[in-house]
C-alpha cells in the first residue's frame, strides 16, 4: 500500500542509487529535485481537462482519443506527461446516458498522474480501493454522484502497466461554450469518475 | 522464454471466457486477491509486458507475457448479497489465467 512505499526494498535501493550517482559525480541532488519538480509542476488535471474539452468539441478527435490515447496525447503535445519509459499506456473509457466509468488501483495507487495531477489521498486510501470494487453506486453517492438505477457502472482496476481516465459526458447547457471554457468544467473527480464532469 | 513481438498471437481473444487461477505466492503479484478462481471474459488484448512477479524477485531477463483486460461480473466476484449489477475490469498476465470451458 502507498502508506509503505518509502520502506520497501524498491526505494532503499533508489536512494542508494540516488545516492551513488551523486557520489560518483553524475548528477547532483538540486538536478534530481529540479527534474521532480518539474514533472509535478506540469502534471495537472488541466491536461486531463484539455483532452476532454477538445473531444467534447471534435467528434474526431474524441474517436481518435478513446480508440489510440497515445496518438491523441501527441495532437495536443501531451505525451511527455505519460511516463513511456517505462511502458505506461493511456487508455480513456467514455462515460455514456447508459454507462459510468470509475477508475482505482486496488494494490497500489496508479493513475495518470501526468494528466490528473498528483493523486489525491482519498484515491490512495484503503476504504476508497477495497469499496469502490465491491460497492462502486454507493461510494460514487458519497462523492455526491447519485446515479440513476439504470446507468450501469464499470469499474477499471489499473493492475498492470495501462493507466486509465474517463472521458466525463458534456454536461447540457454548454452549447455555447467554447473549448477553453469547456475545459475549465472539468475536474480531477471527472477524470476519475467520482464526479460528473 | 524469449520475449514475445509485439504482434505475436497471445493465448486468448476478446470474448473468450476465462478463470483466474487460484494461486497464493510467497511473492509479489498483480493477480488481485479478490479475482483469483473466478470466471471473467477477455475484454481487449494489451502488448506483451514484463512479468512482474518475476521483476520483483529479482529474475533477470522476467519472463515477458501477454496482459488482458479482463471483465468480470460483480456477483462473481462477491456473491450475491453484493451491491450486484456492476462490472470490474482488471488488467491480468496470461499466467494468470486458464481457458474456461463447459457450460457454468
Amino acid at each position: 500500500m502507498s502508506d509503505e512505499h518509502a520502506s520497501l526494498p524498491i526505494a532503499a535501493r533508489v536512494r542508494r542509487l540516488e545516492e551513488r550517482l551523486i557520489e560518483a559525480g553524475v548528477l547532483t541532488d538540486a538536478e534530481l529535485d529540479h527534474a521532480l519538480d518539474r514533472f509535478l509542476a506540469s502534471a495537472s488535471p488541466t491536461n486531463g481537462a484539455r483532452l476532454v474539452a477538445r473531444a467534447w468539441v471534435n467528434p474526431g478527435f474524441r474517436g481518435l482519443l478513446l480508440g489510440d490515447a497515445p496518438a491523441a496525447l501527441t495532437h495536443l503535445g501531451l505525451t511527455e506527461r505519460m511516463h513511456a519509459a517505462t511502458g505506461e499506456i493511456l487508455r480513456v473509457v467514455e462515460n455514456t446516458p447508459g454507462r459510468h466509468n470509475v477508475i482505482v488501483c486496488t494494490l497500489c495507487s496508479c493513475y495518470p498522474v501526468g494528466l490528473l495531477g498528483p493523486s489525491p489521498s482519498w484515491y490512495k486510501s484503503p476504504a476508497y480501493r477495497a469499496r469502490v470494487v465491491r460497492e462502486p453506486r454507493a461510494v460514487l453517492a458519497e462523492f455526491g454522484l447519485d446515479l440513476p438505477p439504470d446507468v450501469e457502472i464499470t469499474v477499471w482496476d489499473a493492475s498492470a502497466e495501462a493507466r486509465y481516465m474517463v472521458l466525463p459526458q458534456r454536461p447540457a447547457g454548454t452549447g455555447a461554450l467554447d473549448e477553453a471554457q469547456l475545459a475549465r468544467l472539468v475536474t480531477r473527480g471527472g477524470l476519475v469518475g467520482t464526479a460528473a464532469a | 522464454m524469449a520475449e514475445p513481438g509485439p504482434d505475436a498471437a497471445g493465448r486468448f481473444r476478446p470474448g473468450d471466457r476465462i478463470r483466474t487461477r487460484t494461486i497464493d505466492p510467497a511473492h509479489h503479484t498483480r493477480l488481485p486477491r479478490y479475482a483469483r478462481g473466478r470466471l471473467g471474459v477477455v475484454e481487449r488484448v494489451q502488448r506483451p509486458f514484463p512479468l512482474p512477479d518475476d521483476r520483483a524477485r529479482g529474475i533477470a531477463p522476467p519472463r515477458v507475457e501477454r496482459v488482458y483486460t479482463v471483465a468480470f461480473d460483480a456477483r462473481e466476484l462477491w456473491g450475491d448479497a453484493g451491491e450486484g449489477a456492476h462490472t470490474v475490469t482488471i488488467d491480468l498476465w496470461e499466467s494468470y489465467l486458464e481457458p474456461e470451458r463447459g457450460d457454468r
